[in-house]
């Protein structure tokens, strides 16, 4: 057995050694991530649980924790922002889990082809607190094809002045599009504004036109 | 800053952690290491400390689980010749992984540590020593030794 005659450098040098395991073997990688995901699922070790869908308002996420969806985000808000929030805000112990975000995500193909009206879905609310989420918790009353003005909300609420607050609990809906926050207009009937953009909410409002 | 999502830490070292555990266990015993030690640290990391290095925290627990495996398939575990699905795809061999693992097996257990998780997972010396005890300048040493000892194999065996 000969040994070498031109010395590696003490440090470094040595990564060809390994040069024979892929850095990244996607096959296993993929195989793996999905065992994982299972008995992660199984040991109930997954906080939050997320998946996106492509919709016709863009892709969407979808978050969900043991309780129900937690937040719906919109691409241009950022999905790993908004997923950087949930980790601070609910559990760091989120995963990749499409599995649990099945019926949600066939509730939403349903509502963008027209065939459903109405979410059936459990909630977790934990997101919005305060006035806001009394905001929130008034807009299911504001039906499929119909829209409320930001000050017949704020009458709802309880707060007829609260028209600005109204307009800043909608912008940051957590559940936009299940929360029907698009539903709000302004008292002019221009749509105004809209966390995924003012086309997404004229899409949506187009889309439950009778 | 607090803690990332734990998808981020897969994506970010779950490959490194996968050739870790290739390195030190073959092809078969890695994945099932792999897979234990990333239910073992999804279940500890909210505890973690936001500011630590996430690489050396997932090679100490892929160690332990390492040292279970070899515990629970005696010292010298044997390739197992089922293949798993899907191998091939990802363009490893077992033969390639198996290769390497079985001259890795002739270093010292210290050796072999020392220099995997610096050359192969890229830590520095400090938390190789970590790891392994004693000093960054021991593990450094360690680390050379181990270096030159494989490549004489490699040598032997293909010139």
């Amino acid at each position: 057995m000969s040994t070498t005659q031109n010395e590696a450098p003490e440090d470094g040098g040595a990564a060809d050694l390994f040069a024979r395991l892929p850095v990244v073997d996607e096959a296993a990688h993929e195989r793996l991530h999905a065992q994982l995901t299972a008995r992660a699922e199984a040991g109930q070790l997954v906080d939050v649980a997320y998946r996106t869908i492509d919709t016709p308002v863009g892709q969407l996420l979808l978050a969900a924790t043991a309780e129900g969806l937690v937040r719906v985000a919109f691409a241009r808000q950022g999905h790993d922002a908004v997923l950087a929030a949930l980790a601070e805000k609910i559990s760091p112990r989120i995963l990749s889990t499409p599995g649990r975000l099945d019926t949600v995500a066939q509730e939403m193909d349903e509502y963008f082809a027209g065939a459903r009206t109405r979410f059936d879905l459990p909630l977790d609310h934990r997101l919005a607190t305060g006035f806001r989420r009394q905001v929130l918790g008034r807009l299911p009353d504001i039906g499929y094809g119909a829209t409320a003005s930001y000050a017949a909300v704020a009458r709802l609420a309880g707060n007829p002045k609260a028209v600005r607050a109204v307009g800043t609990a909608c912008a940051t809906n957590p559940l936009p599009i299940v929360v029907p926050c698009h539903r709000v207009v302004r008292s002019d009937g221009t749509p105004g504004g809209y966390a995924g953009g003012q086309a997404a909410k004229r899409i949506l409002l187009a889309l439950e036109s009778p | 800053m607090g803690l990332r999502p734990f998808e981020d830490v897969i994506t970010t070292h779950g490959p490194t952690v996968l050739r870790v555990c290739r390195a030190m266990l073959g092809y078969h015993e890695a994945e099932d290491a792999w897979a234990e030690t990333f239910l073992a640290a999804l279940r500890a990391y909210p505890d973690l400390d936001p500011e630590a290095n996430v690489e050396a925290w997932l090679v100490t627990i892929a160690k332990h689980k390492a040292i279970d495996s070899h515990r629970a398939t005696g010292r010298n575990p044997q390739p197992v010749e089922a293949m798993p699905e899907g191998v091939g795809r990802g363009g490893t061999t077992i033969e390639d992984v198996d290769e390497l693992w079985s001259a890795l097996k002739s270093l010292s257990s210290k050796q072999r540590e020392a220099v995997v998780y610096h050359h192969l997972a890229g830590l520095p010396y400090a938390e190789v020593a970590s790891i392994l005890g004693g000093s960054e300048a021991a593990a450094r040493r360690t680390a050379a030794d181990g270096v030159k000892r494989l490549r004489a194999i490699y040598e032997g065996v293909t010139p």
